[in-house]
């Protein structure tokens, strides 16, 4: 019992990263937009976050530049692909290139130095009341970081925001149909924007939260494709950000399974388990595209929106 | 109020005109990142420049780089014709890498041209079944082919994983994951101080440029790309052109992943591809998917990648400056396609006519 309370605990930590990015990419996609730059945004997030939580100390300005950073680099897509109308697939592709290539850049100088005790102490597991007391729930949800809070919180926010509101209505309207979305004066080109950078803003968070809290140092490449698993999981979590709960702390727990298991005598190799995100996100794919009637995912996705063509 | 209109298409001139000036704005920004970062630009690109043609040795180490290049962005350019967007190119390169040291590994018995010819065919037919799956998902159920060709480049990528960290693992390698080297006769061998890979890179711009341009085949595959209606009121088989064209593809890049291997790494390894199979599809796009034209888009990028890795040293440049590089002048060029199609004018309100020109 014990072993597995402790996997699923560790599952929601690493699957927190995945929680972020995967939300990310779903405002990006119900705006219209495949942007194959998350990995590019979380690193560039990863980067920034802790080169600023070494100078500052502050965890606060460290989240919120992360974030920034993110959103500077959906800046650069959103720019191109909905003002400039460039292909979504090659924009995002670059910025992950990009993303990359600046994060490696600016970090060399920070290579092997540790978060500042002030972070990790902000950082630290916060038991709350009550919850954490029930028994396996407590444990796995309610005695962790306030990073991880945030995220049930973003969770249940963008769930309310996208379902619930006008403005969220305006967005999954532009997702399937933006000439209509504009024949009802919903202001197009403002939406993408602001859905693409607040995804961005995202993604940078959910990098932030692998260099600032996760590994505690910068180490080159730290995302390691797990960019690449956020654009599968705003799939199988088809589009919906509630769902995004069960598939980040899922993919979360397979990716530290192996090891895991490997701890507990049991040898099944962790390159294995690593395939199984993707496979299950073509697996689901397939099922989603195999009903005609109902699309898999946003209709105008990928698809670049010109008034005058309408 | 700034309004965007469609212009008439620019010509031919226009269109060179407009993607220099849009290199020109790369190289500049670029220039703006280098100098905050400490260095003079203008030394840099010059430097870059000599690194990557600057005697005979570094030429050929720049032909190098754009072999694989040059033979991936031909394969894309056909998935690509058709708009399929084939994300996989870096999966199907593991995959041909695969297929080909499978022989290279267990037959190496073999005579070497026998050998090296059934590596090569292989290693095309590795990356050919690897690029099948997803086209076949594409047929059959309609499934978005980028995301299932990008999925697979990570299912690929771990197998090989997997492989290099127990069943293929080199038990001369003291414990470290990697595979055994390729015995003598599993090498490509050199034409001209360059591997023979660059020779099957021209014969191979020359085929695909008539097959695209010149056959039946070539030119369905056009119709399909313009409109999957239009094939389908010409008796165009949808579902067959989409397999063989993909196939092709696919075929291409396998082909490269087992070039790579043999006579450039002289063994099989998870880092293979490397996100070479990513940069190709910059270097495709940018190529507006013509044969001929990918030969020079690819050249250049392998001027800027060899320039880079010798400036890391001249300079002490990290070779993610490369990488930033690459990407702003993609971005750049990228952006100023815009503008071969469409322009800005001013308009005061909806109902005056617009200024300028």
């Amino acid at each position: 019992m014990d072993w597995w309370i402790s996997f699923f605990s560790a599952a929601v930590v690493a699957g927190t990263p995945l929680l972020f990015a995967t939300l990310g990419g779903i405002f990006n996609e119900r705006a219209g937009h495949m942007n194959l730059g998350v990995e590019g945004m979380m690193i560039m997030g990863a980067v920034v976050g802790f080169s600023v939580a070494l100078a500052t100390s502050n965890a606060v300005a460290a989240m919120l530049t992360a974030a920034i950073a993110g959103a500077l680099g959906a800046l650069i897509y959103a720019v191109l692909t909905v003002t400039l109308r460039a292909n979504q697939v090659v924009t995002g592709l670059t910025l992950t290139i990009f993303g990359t290539g600046f994060a490696n850049f600016l970090g060399q100088s920070i290579v092997g130095q540790s978060t500042p005790a002030a972070i990790k102490a902000f950082f630290s597991n916060i038991s709350i009341p009550v919850l954490s007391q029930i028994p396996v729930l407590g444990p796995v949800f309610f005695q962790k970081d306030i990073f991880i809070y945030f995220g049930y919180v973003l969770v249940i926010l963008s769930g309310l925001y996208l379902y619930k509101t006008q403005i969220g209505l305006n967005l999954r309207a532009i997702g399937e149909n933006p000439s209509a979305a504009d024949a009802a004066s919903v202001p197009v080109t403002l939406y993408k924007y602001v859905h693409l950078l607040w995804g961005g803003a995202l993604c940078g968070l959910g990098g932030a939260y692998l260099s600032l809290v996760y590994v505690q140092s910068w180490q080159t490449s730290i995302t390691a494709g797990m960019g690449w698993i956020a654009v599968a999981l705003v799939i199988f979590s088809t589009w919906n950000p509630y769902k995004v709960f069960l598939s980040a702390y899922l993919f979360g727990g397979l990716s530290i399974l192996g090891f895991r298991l490997q701890s507990a005598g049991i040898h099944i190799s962790q390159h294995l388990l690593d395939m199984a995100p993707y496979l299950v996100t073509i697996l689901v794919l397939v099922v989603l595209s195999m009903d005609e009637r109902k699309s898999a995912g946003p209709k105008s996705l990928g698809i670049p929106y010109f008034r005058e063509e309408r | 109020m700034l309004k965007i209109v469609k212009k008439t298409e620019a010509t031919i001139k226009q269109k060179i005109a407009i993607n220099i000036v849009g290199i020109f704005a790369a190289l500049t920004a670029a220039a703006l990142f280098l100098a905050l970062s400490g260095f003079n630009p203008l030394q840099v690109y010059i430097s870059m420049v000599e690194g990557a043609l600057g005697s005979s040795y570094r030429i050929s180490q720049t032909v190098i780089q754009a072999v694989p290049l040059i033979i991936l962005s031909l394969g894309i350019a056909i998935a690509f014709r058709m708009k399929f967007w084939n994300i996989g190119a870096e999966g199907q390169i593991l995959m041909g890498g695969f297929l080909g040291s499978y022989f290279a590994y267990n037959f190496s018995q073999l005579p070497k041209p026998a050998l090296l010819l059934l590596m090569l065919a292989a290693g095309a037919v590795g990356g050919a079944v690897w690029a099948l799956i997803p086209a076949w998902l594409k047929v059959k159920f309609h499934a978005n082919e980028s995301i299932t060709t990008l999925m697979l480049n990570y299912v690929a990528l771990k197998w090989i994983e997997y492989l290099s960290a127990g069943p293929w693992k080199d038990p001369a390698a003291f414990g470290y994951p990697r595979m055994p080297r390729f015995t003598e006769n599993a090498i490509l061998p050199n034409v001209f101080g360059v591997h023979i890979g660059w020779i099957i890179a021209l014969v191979l711009v020359v085929v695909v440029y008539l097959f695209l341009n010149n056959t039946k085949k070539g030119f369905e595959i056009a119709i399909l790309g313009e409109s999957e209606n239009t094939a389908r009121y010409a008796g165009i088989s949808i579902g067959k052109t989409v397999l063989l064209a993909v196939c092709l593809s696919g075929a291409l890049c396998g082909l490269t992943g087992i070039i790579q291997a043999s006579a450039v790494n002289n063994e099989m390894s998870s880092a293979l591809a490397n996100g070479i199979g990513y940069t190709a599809i910059i270097t495709t796009w940018l190529s507006g998917l013509s044969a001929p034209v990918i030969v020079l888009v690819c050249g250049l990028f392998a001027i800027l990648t060899q320039g880079a890795s010798y400036i890391q040293t001249a300079f002490g440049i990290p070779s993610a400056a490369a990488s930033v590089l690459q990407a702003l002048i993609l971005f750049f060029v990228l952006g100023s396609d815009f503008f071969t199609k469409y322009k800005f004018v001013w308009q005061k309100s909806e109902h005056q006519t617009k200024e300028g020109k």
